[in-house]
């Protein structure tokens, strides 16, 4: 007879709220009418994150004291439910956007077609909040991989959703292809530190590696590279970003802005605990990887951007550079970087949401990819977006506007603090290269004349969900650079999870 | 001091302004009209910041702190000490004259356009009033985001480069400023302008003085100088040259030269000798140049070398003069610009040689012009002549051959502006001035009269500011204390 462990479905109520909304949401392509399909649908996402918000803050009221549920699976802790609680809020974020925005809007003057896919959108996108919920809480290494594949699958298929464009199915059979090998690096890498230390579970790695003497143990150096290869295609770092541009451009932009802000939330914070939890005694081996991955990613992501006029891609480009910008706090491996990493994923987050919803909006009304050509005039002819834009661009270049100011100050006190000058000097001359695209973006918005253009038509759209995503999002930036003392303190409290 | 909350007042009061016009359906007089009632606001909180002043205490004064994020020791820490009450004041005299001449000139998109003057004069006042290293840090920067919309999107034909490479050289200084600050504040756990100990450093000081260098500007930092100055709209180049330049030179004071005794010492005769050839090298440039804007932007790279010459004198004489002609050259220089907007605003052009005689039938134009000139090249009884005796007599103490530069370029100074003068109101009538050319409006004067009246002011009373900006008799212990 096998014996079932406790399970403590409080502590997992933050992933189960939304698959179980999912499921609903999935129910919904079947009986509710076409013609309602899309509020209901999308009512229900937002009800699922809603309520998965609730849970999660709550779990963080009342996880003080962290510990593993689930045999030993799962995290309850202060660090899982904050990284919760941003990727659900860039989830319900992203189901406001979307309901204006659904991948596949292209197909809404067809009317036998319309809607066709609403409920499976909201559903996957459900999901995939699910399993990164999954995935920043997972305690051991399968549970790790369990939860990559689960958001990951989710992914690939919204990437794919709008399958009458040729991007949006080339951008999700490449990161199919890609993330599966990445998948699969992780898996070998986690295959061979199993190997070495006899146990999955992660703070049971750390115990086996110093109690047997296994810090410079061939399988498990391996193992840890291999692991941080895998990590980092999903954090989309240099040299594994090869991916993130094309994918970026090639999906729908609505998934986009929900990859770009929430999957890093999620692949960050669990690569933070893995590399912590699992191999404090190796801090010195995996601190220099991620320093150099940080050093790459800065390099290759600014000066990439600079040559870029697709500005989604500029702002994948900024992605690799601000990935970068976080592993600076993720290589110090110490309490201050974990306050760094966490605080600097609030004000990313909602700024990436948030610039990559306002290209969606320019991208409708133009009905042609957005470049930095036909970008000009916009932030006259939309002046709230358009001001969003430049508050949340000058944010990742990391002028006093956003809390990305704070951020990028933290972390640059981090890589100090941590004896790495060198690594503050690379971070300040990166931010320099990447002030060129930045303000090109803004350029292009403000200073070129519009006239020359031809506007697909009409007057601009009525989006108020899209502006209330947007204003969101510009709340939470601009927020994060004046209530700093409260996120620092909950990221401190976060990070007291962590043994560090 | 129980006026302290006009510290904050002074910095968020355009701020929220600002936002207010970004909000408000505003038509385009209301928005100007509005713009221009914060702005004089500002003056008049300055002015009343002044009165509640106590030149008899040492220490900082009308102080206001809060925590911002305690773990790092940073705060939002804000107050005023004599020579920044001065600058604060160059500031909103400044910002209210430039967003005047912005609502007589009628700027297009007004909403935006006030409301970054707005939010320039707020940053710009935090600068000088900031006493934490981060917050000083946030508005540095924060002047940089309105200024260079401003000039992109209200600027002349080449205002794409001039914004590009002016952006591109302030951040180059700030962000190393920015791993200074990281570094200097982790060594002393506190970010602190007040209670943080001074260092001896000489990696930080450069990290720090890279970025004054740059806003200051001092030779041959000064790449993006002329382009800024000339593609810019003339309130901004004004602004820029008249008080953004003097933040520069006010971080040398409050941070390099206070924080950094030691490296400063040994430093000091290399940023000596970058002064006095930005002194010589922007005096013959703006003798050389071609157009109104020419002259007056690399007259700001020479009184830019002279302050910076009289701040690492290192003398009292040397501190009290720097300070006395920032404030005096911020005038001037404002001044300037405005009516070199004026000229460009009737003749289309700021060139040499299209201009000429506009003397002649234009009064209040010459008459102005002339005073402002004359006052800027330093004749005796002049305002900026007791600013530059002071430095002079300031260096000369530290050694002869400085002071001896220094008058040099005072005699350059005059060839100038005499050269700019004649040019712009004698010779030959130029070829774009038509009888059409008005002279200076009653709404042009009421701009630029205040300045100048504020000129005469100084002349007539130059120790208002040279005895008042550092407490006790002599600055260099003031400066040594900390300004506890």
């Amino acid at each position: 007879m096998i014996h079932t462990p406790p399970i403590d479905w409080f502590g997992l109520s933050p992933v189960l709220t939304p698959i179980g909304a999912s499921f609903v949401a999935l129910l919904c392509a079947v009986l509710v009418p076409r013609a309602a399909r899309r509020v209901v649908t999308a009512s229900i996402s937002s009800a699922g994150f809603v309520a998965a918000i609730a849970l999660a803050v709550w779990l963080y009221i009342d996880s003080a004291s962290g510990h593993t549920i689930a045999a030993g699976a799962y995290y309850r802790d202060r660090w899982t439910s904050l990284g919760q609680i941003i990727i659900f809020a860039v989830g319900l974020a992203t189901t406001l956007l979307a309901v204006e925005h659904m991948p596949g809007w292209g197909r809404d003057a067809d009317r036998s077609r319309r809607d066709d896919h609403v409920a499976e959108f909201f559903a996957l996108l459900l999901a995939s909040a699910a399993g990164m919920a999954f995935f920043v809480g997972a305690a051991n290494l399968i549970t790790l991989f369990l939860a990559l594949e689960w958001f990951s699958i989710t992914l690939y298929v919204m990437c794919a959703i709008d399958y009458d464009l040729e991007g949006s199915l080339e951008a999700g059979l490449k990161y199919l292809v890609v993330g599966s090998f990445g998948a699969a690096t992780l898996l070998f890498g986690s295959a061979l530190v199993y190997g070495a230390t006899g146990t999955v579970s992660f703070s049971g790695i750390a115990t086996a590696i110093s109690s047997q003497g296994l810090t410079g143990d061939t399988f498990v150096v391996v193992g840890i590279a291999l692991m941080i290869a895998g990590l980092a295609f999903k954090m989309s770092a240099a040299p594994f970003h090869m991916w993130t541009p094309d994918v970026y451009e090639g999906a729908p932009t609505t998934v986009t802005a929900w990859m770009s802000a929430a999957t890093k939330v999620a692949a960050l914070l669990l690569t933070f605990r893995v590399m912590t939890t699992a191999f404090p005694d190796d801090q010195h081996l995996w601190g220099w990887a991620f320093a150099i991955i940080a050093t790459i990613s800065l390099v290759i992501g600014n000066f990439a951007a600079l040559v870029q006029k697709n500005v989604k891609r500029i702002l994948a480009y900024s992605a690799i550079a601000q990935a970068g910008f976080m592993l600076i706090g993720l290589s110090t491996g110490s309490a201050l970087g974990a306050r760094a990493v966490m605080f600097y994923l609030i004000p990313y987050s909602a700024a990436a949401f948030g610039s990559f919803a306002i290209v969606a909006a320019r991208e409708r009304e133009l009905g042609v990819p957005v470049t930095l050509d036909n970008l000009a005039g916009f932030g006259w002819e939309r002046p709230f977006l358009g001001v969003a834009m430049w508050f949340f661009v000058f944010g990742f270049a990391g002028l006093p506007l956003t809390g990305g100011f704070v951020g990028k100050f933290y972390v640059f006190a981090a890589a100090y603090d941590h004896g790495w000058a060198w690594l503050v000097i690379v971070g300040v001359l990166a931010t320099l290269v990447s002030l060129y695209y930045y303000l090109a973006i803004v350029r292009a918005m403000y200073m070129r004349p519009s006239a020359e253009l031809a506007i697909a038509g009409g007057s601009p759209p009525r989006e108020r969900l899209l502006q209330l995503a947007v204003g969101a999002a510009l709340v939470v930036a601009v927020g994060s650079l004046f209530a700093v003392q409260p996120l620092i303190d909950l990221a401190e409290h976060a990070a007291a999870s962590l043994p560090l | 001091m129980n006026a302290s909350y006009l510290t904050s007042i002074l910095i968020w009061l355009p701020i929220a302004g600002a936002v207010l016009i970004w909000f408000l359906p505003l038509s385009r007089y209301a928005t100007g009209a509005l713009a221009l009632l914060v702005s004089f606001a500002e003056v008049g909180l300055w002015i009343k910041q002044a009165a509640h002043f106590d030149f008899s205490q040492p220490g900082l004064q009308m102080s206001e702190r809060a925590n911002w994020f305690g773990d790092l020791g940073v705060s939002y820490h804000v107050g005023v000490y004599g020579f920044s009450l001065w600058l604060v004041g160059l500031t909103v005299v400044g910002m209210a004259a430039c967003t005047a001449y912005g609502f007589w000139v009628g700027r297009d998109r007004p909403r935006a356009y006030f409301g970054l003057m707005l939010l320039l004069t707020g940053a710009t006042v935090g600068v000088f009033e900031a006493q934490d290293l981060l917050l000083f840090y946030a508005f540095f920067e924060a002047m940089l985001i309105p200024l260079y919309i401003l000039i992109g999107v209200w600027g002349g034909a080449r205002r794409m480069e001039a914004t590009m490479k002016f952006v591109i050289y302030t951040m180059a200084g700030s962000l190393l400023m920015l791993a200074a600050i990281v570094a200097y504040g982790l060594q002393a756990g506190t970010f602190d302008l007040v209670d943080g100990p001074t260092s001896t450093s000489r990696w930080l000081f450069l990290g720090f003085m890279l970025a004054f260098v740059i806003k200051a500007p001092l030779f041959p930092f000064h790449g993006w100088l002329p382009d800024a100055y000339r593609q810019a709209p003339p309130e901004v180049a004004a602004v820029l040259s008249g008080v953004i330049a003097k933040a520069g030179l006010y971080g040398m004071l409050r941070i390099a030269i206070t924080k950094f005794p030691e490296p400063t010492s040994f430093y000091r005769t290399a940023v000596l000798a970058l002064a006095a050839a930005s002194l010589i090298y922007g005096s013959l440039l703006a003798f050389r140049a071609a157009d109104f804007r020419g002259v007056v932007a690399y007259s700001s790279l020479a009184q830019s070398g002279l302050i910076a010459l009289g701040l690492f004198a290192g003398t009292d004489l040397g501190f009290a003069g720097a300070v006395l002609q920032m404030v005096a050259h911020g005038l001037i220089s404002i001044s300037l610009f405005l009516i070199a907007g004026a000229v460009e605003r009737r003749t289309t052009t700021g060139e040499f040689r299209l201009l000429g005689g506009m003397a002649r039938g234009r009064p209040a134009l010459a008459t102005l012009l002339m005073m402002v000139g004359v006052i800027s090249l330093a004749v005796p009884g002049s305002a900026s002549f007791a600013g530059e005796f002071l430095i002079l007599a300031g260096v000369f103490q530290r050694a002869w051959w400085w002071a001896a530069i220094g008058a040099g370029a005072i005699v350059l100074a005059a060839m100038y502006m005499l050269r700019l003068i004649s040019a712009v109101l004698h010779e030959a009538r130029g070829s774009t001035v038509s009888d059409a050319a008005l002279d200076l409006r009653p709404g042009e004067l009421a701009l630029v009269v205040p300045l100048v009246c504020g000129l005469l002011f100084l002349s007539a009373w130059p120790a208002a500011i040279s005895n008042h900006s550092f407490f006790g008799p002599s600055p260099t212990a003031a400066v040594k204390s900390g300004f506890k």
